[in-house]
C-alpha cells in the first residue's frame, strides 16, 4: 500500500465536489420535516433532478440551465408529494416510498438514450488571487458555484430558522400544526412551499452528480445518496451546521476509501464501499445519543396527517 | 352605552348537526359575559366564528357599530379581538416569547418583546420568564403565557374558552383578579364554561346555549347554581346516591412507588403510598399533567415498575403487564378515549373483545368467539344506555359522552376488584357524567375497590370516600372527603404554585 500516493489537498477539495449532492439533499429535507412532513422521497427527487439536469445540460450545452431545470424537476415531483399527503393525506411514508420507487423508473425512461453521453463541462470558479492561494487557494476557492451555493444555503436556512419569523413559523407548523391552525397560519400552504423547497434542493443535488461529479447519465446513479441523506438529517438532530458535517464527513470517507481502494489496501473492497455508510451512521449516533434533549428538536407533528377540522 | 359586540341571527350547520342556531346576544364594553352550555351546546363553534376560524352560514355581526365579517384570526385580530383556547394553542418546544410572537402580527424584535412580556406580566401579577421552553411549564403557566400573548395585542374583547379546567382554585383566584382588573380597564370578556360557581363569581351577565339555540339569558349573580344548570340542561339533576357501605379488606396497596417519565416532557411518579379498601372509592384530583396518566400506566400495567410497590390482596403485581392483571381483576379506564381508551376505527364489539377477552372468556386457543363477543358489546349497550345503532358502529362514531359510558361499561360489566378510572366524565353531557358517577359508587357499594383520578374537584368531592392530590408526581396523604373546602383541597394540590407571592405584591 503506498499511502503517499493519497494527495492530502486534493482529497480535501474532492471531498468537498463528493459531499455536496448529500449535503444539498439534506438541507432541502432539513426543511420539510422542519415543517413537519416526512418526504421519504429524497432518492427520487435526486434521481429526477439528476436526468432532467443532464437532458437539458447536453441539448442546450448550458450546465446552468440543466441545473435550473433540475430544480424544477425535483420540485414538480415533490408537489406532486405535496397534492397526496397534503390535499388528498395519503401515509407520508407510504407516498415517499411510492416517490422514490417511481422517481427511479421515470429517470430511467427519459435518460434511456442518454447513456453514455458526456455531459457539458460546469466551469470551475477561478477567483483571481484566492485560487492561487498555496493550498487553500485549491481546497477553498476553485470550485464550481454550486459548492458554494451548497454552503449558502447551509447558511441560509440555519438563519432564517434561527432568526426569522418565516422560519419560526415553519417550525411552530412543524411542532404543532392544530395550534398553528388555530392561530390563523396557513399550515398546507406553508408546508407545500417546504416540500417545494426541499425537492427543488435534491434535484440540484442530483444534478450535481450527473453534471459535475460523474459527469454521466447511468440509471441509478444517485445509488443511495438520497437515503444517506435522510439518515442525515435525522442524526443531526434537525440542525443546519450538523448536517454539513455529516455530509462532509460522508464525503470524506467516500473519497478516502476510494484513494485507498487505489492505493492498494489490504482491505477488502466491499468494507471500503461500505464504510462511508457506517462511519457517518456511527458518528452522528454517537452524536447525538446521550442527550434525551436532543429529541426534542424533532418536530412534534412529523408525519402527521393534518386535516383542518373545525 | 352601544354594545361593543352585537350577534344577529348566527347559524352554522354542519353535516347531520347544526352547530349553531340563530344565535343573537350582546356584550357590552368592560363586561364579563359567560357562555353557558353543555359540551356539545355550541360554545366553542359560537366563538370560533367571533374569532374569524369558522365562517357562519348566515347571521351577521357588528363590531362597535361597524359590520364586522372576520375572513381569518388575522383579521379578528386586527380587529382587537383575542381568543385564549380551551386546549393550548401553544408550541412545546419553543420558548415562551416564540409563542408569544407566533399570536401577533407584527412582533418586535425579540429582545425587545421579552422586556415587554416581563413588563405586561408583572403589571397584571402573571409572572413568566420569556426564555423558558413551554414543555416544561406548568399548566397554569402556561396559561399565562396565553394570557398574555393576548394582553399584548391590547384586546378589546378577550374570548376565553373554559380557561379554568387546569387550574387549582387559588389559580383561578388569580385569573379572575387578572380578568376583573381587565374589565375594569374597559375591556369586555366573553367566558365561556360550564362550572357554574365560576360564572355566578365572574360574570355580569350570561347567555345560555342548548343544542345550538339561545335558551335563556340572566345576571348569573341573581340565580342559584341550581337555577344556572336547569336552564342548561332544560331538565332537573338527579344526584348520584351514595349508599353506606361497610368498608372491607385492603385491596389495593402502593408502597413507595416510584417512575421515571415516559416522555420528555413527562411527569415522574415520586415515591406514591396508599392502600384502598373493598368498597371504597379513593378520589385523586390534581391539575393536569402532575402524574395522573403516569399513575394510571402504572396501575394498569401499562408502565412496569418493581413488584413489590403494588400489591394487590398482599401480592407483588408492580411487575405485570396489562393483561395478567387483567387476569386477576385490576382493570383501568384511561382519559383519552379515542386512541387509548378504545380504538377509533374498530367497532364496540372489536373494542369489548380488546379489554374484555381475557375475563369474559371472548378468545379460545387464540380464536375469537364472536357471537359472545357481540352479546357482550350488546349487553354494556344496554346496561349503560349507550345511544348507538348497534354493536356494529365504529367507536368514532359516537358521542363523547356515549363512547364513555361505554368504555367505563366495559370494564365496570368486567367485576374488576380494582377499577383505575382517569377523567371518567371529562367532556361528558350532565346526564351521562350523573350515570357514570352512579356506576362508579354502585361498583364500590359490591365491594370493588375504585380510584377516580379527575381534575374536577366537584367530581371528586361527590362520589369519594378519601381524596387525596397528586403534584409534580407526588401524592398527598389521603383524606377523608366528608367536610374537605375547596380552600383545602387546593393547598393540597400545591396552592398556586410561585402565583401567589405576585398576587401580594399586585
Amino acid at each position: 500500500m503506498d499511502l503517499s500516493a493519497i494527495n492530502p489537498v486534493l482529497l480535501v477539495a474532492s471531498l468537498m465536489v463528493a459531499a455536496t449532492p448529500i449535503l444539498l439533499a439534506a438541507i432541502g429535507e432539513l426543511v420539510v420535516e422542519k415543517s413537519g412532513v416526512l418526504n421519504l422521497g429524497v432518492e427520487g427527487m435526486m434521481i429526477t433532478g439528476a436526468v432532467c439536469g443532464f437532458v437539458v445540460a447536453v441539448e442546450t450545452g448550458s450546465p446552468a440551465l440543466g441545473f435550473v431545470c433540475a430544480a424544477l424537476g425535483g420540485a414538480a415531483l415533490a408537489l406532486l408529494f405535496g397534492l397526496l399527503t397534503q390535499y388528498l393525506m395519503s401515509n407520508q411514508v407510504a407516498t415517499g416510498l411510492g416517490l422514490t420507487l417511481f422517481g427511479l423508473g421515470l429517470s430511467a425512461l427519459i435518460g434511456q438514450s442518454y447513456v453514455g453521453i458526456k455531459a457539458p463541462a460546469t466551469p470551475r470558479l477561478e477567483i483571481p488571487l484566492l485560487s492561487d492561494l498555496p493550498v487553500l487557494g485549491r481546497i477553498v476557492f476553485s470550485h464550481d458555484l454550486m459548492v458554494y451555493l451548497s454552503l449558502a444555503l447551509v447558511a441560509g436556512v440555519w438563519m432564517l430558522l434561527k432568526y426569522s419569523r418565516a422560519g419560526l413559523i415553519l417550525r411552530a407548523v412543524g411542532e404543532n400544526h392544530e395550534a398553528a391552525h388555530a392561530l390563523g397560519y396557513k399550515v398546507i400552504r406553508i408546508r407545500l412551499t417546504a416540500i417545494a423547497f426541499g425537492g427543488a434542493c435534491a434535484g440540484l443535488g442530483g444534478a450535481y452528480l450527473s453534471l459535475v461529479r460523474v459527469p454521466q447519465w447511468t440509471e441509478g446513479m444517485t445509488a443511495g445518496a438520497g437515503w444517506i441523506a435522510l439518515a442525515i438529517v435525522v442524526f443531526a438532530s434537525w440542525r443546519a451546521w450538523r448536517v454539513l458535517l455529516g455530509a462532509y464527513l460522508f464525503g470524506g470517507i467516500t473519497v478516502l476509501q476510494l484513494n485507498l481502494q487505489a492505493a492498494g489496501a489490504a482491505i477488502p473492497v466491499e468494507v471500503l464501499s461500505m464504510s462511508p455508510y457506517l462511519i457517518t451512521i456511527l458518528v452522528l449516533v454517537v452524536m447525538s445519543a446521550g442527550r434525551a434533549r436532543a429529541a426534542l428538536n424533532a418536530p412534534a407533528s412529523l408525519g402527521r396527517v393534518f386535516h383542518a377540522s373545525n | 352605552m352601544t354594545p361593543l359586540l352585537t350577534v344577529e341571527g348566527l347559524t352554522k350547520a354542519y353535516p347531520g348537526v347544526v352547530a349553531n342556531d340563530h344565535v343573537s346576544f350582546d356584550v357590552m364594553p368592560g363586561e364579563v359575559h359567560a357562555l353557558l352550555g353543555e359540551n356539545g351546546a355550541g360554545k366553542s363553534t359560537l366563538v370560533k366564528m367571533i374569532y374569524g376560524l369558522v365562517k357562519p352560514d348566515s347571521g351577521r355581526m357588528t363590531l362597535r357599530g361597524a359590520p364586522f365579517e372576520p375572513a381569518e384570526p388575522r383579521a379578528a385580530r386586527a380587529e382587537g379581538v383575542a381568543m385564549v383556547f380551551q386546549h393550548f394553542s401553544l408550541f412545546e418546544a419553543l420558548n415562551v416569547a416564540e409563542n408569544v410572537a407566533l399570536g401577533m402580527e407584527a412582533p418586535p424584535p425579540q429582545h425587545q418583546l421579552a422586556a415587554r412580556i416581563r413588563e405586561v406580566s408583572e403589571t397584571y401579577g402573571l409572572p413568566l420568564d420569556p426564555g423558558r421552553i413551554v414543555g416544561d411549564l406548568s399548566a397554569g403557566e402556561r396559561q399565562r403565557v396565553e394570557i398574555i400573548r393576548c394582553l399584548l395585542q391590547d384586546p378589546k374583547l378577550l374570548i376565553m374558552d373554559e380557561p379554568t379546567s387546569v387550574l387549582t382554585p387559588q389559580e383561578v383566584g388569580i385569573l379572575f383578579e387578572t380578568l376583573r382588573k381587565l374589565a375594569a380597564e374597559g375591556t369586555a370578556i366573553l367566558y365561556i364554561s360550564h362550572k357554574l360557581e365560576e360564572i355566578r363569581a365572574l360574570c355580569d351577565a350570561a347567555t345560555i346555549l342548548r343544542l345550538g339555540k339561545v335558551v335563556d339569558s340572566c345576571d348569573p349573580r341573581e340565580k342559584s347554581a341550581a337555577e344556572l344548570a336547569e336552564m342548561m340542561v332544560g331538565a332537573k339533576l338527579r344526584r348520584p346516591e351514595r349508599a353506606k357501605r361497610a368498608l372491607g379488606e385492603v385491596v389495593v396497596e402502593l408502597d413507595g412507588l416510584s417512575l421515571p417519565p415516559a416522555s420528555p416532557f413527562g411527569t415522574p411518579l415520586r415515591d406514591i403510598s396508599f392502600r384502598v379498601r373493598a368498597g371504597e372509592v379513593l378520589g385523586i384530583g390534581g391539575v393536569a399533567g402532575n402524574g395522573q396518566d403516569e399513575l394510571l400506566a402504572a396501575l394498569s400495567g401499562e408502565a412496569q415498575t418493581r413488584p413489590e410497590a403494588i400489591r394487590l390482596h398482599g401480592a407483588p403485581i408492580g411487575h405485570l403487564d396489562p393483561n395478567p392483571r387483567r387476569r386477576i381483576a385490576v382493570l383501568a379506564a384511561p382519559e383519552e378515549r379515542l386512541g387509548h381508551a378504545a380504538a377509533p376505527d374498530m367497532s364496540l364489539t372489536e373494542n369489548a373483545l380488546l379489554t374484555a377477552a381475557i375475563r369474559q372468556g371472548l378468545a379460545v386457543n387464540g380464536f375469537l368467539k364472536w357471537p359472545a363477543a357481540r352479546a357482550f358489546a350488546e349487553k354494556i349497550i344496554e346496561t349503560f344506555d349507550v345511544r348507538t345503532p348497534g354493536a356494529g358502529n365504529a367507536a368514532r362514531a359516537l358521542s363523547g359522552g356515549n363512547l364513555q359510558k361505554f368504555v367505563i361499561g366495559r370494564e365496570v360489566l368486567q367485576r374488576p376488584e380494582l377499577l383505575v378510572v382517569n377523567q371518567p366524565t371529562w367532556g361528558v353531557d350532565a346526564a351521562a357524567a350523573a350515570a357514570i358517577r352512579q356506576a362508579l359508587l354502585d361498583l364500590a357499594a359490591s365491594g370493588a375497590a375504585v380510584i377516580v383520578i379527575s381534575q374536577d374537584l366537584d367530581e371528586l368531592l361527590e362520589i369519594s370516600d378519601r381524596f387525596a392530590a397528586l403534584n409534580e408526581g407526588r401524592l398527598t396523604a389521603p383524606r377523608p372527603a366528608d367536610g374537605l373546602t375547596l380552600e383545602e383541597i387546593g393547598l393540597m394540590m400545591g396552592g398556586a404554585h410561585d402565583m401567589e407571592v405576585a398576587h401580594v405584591d399586585g
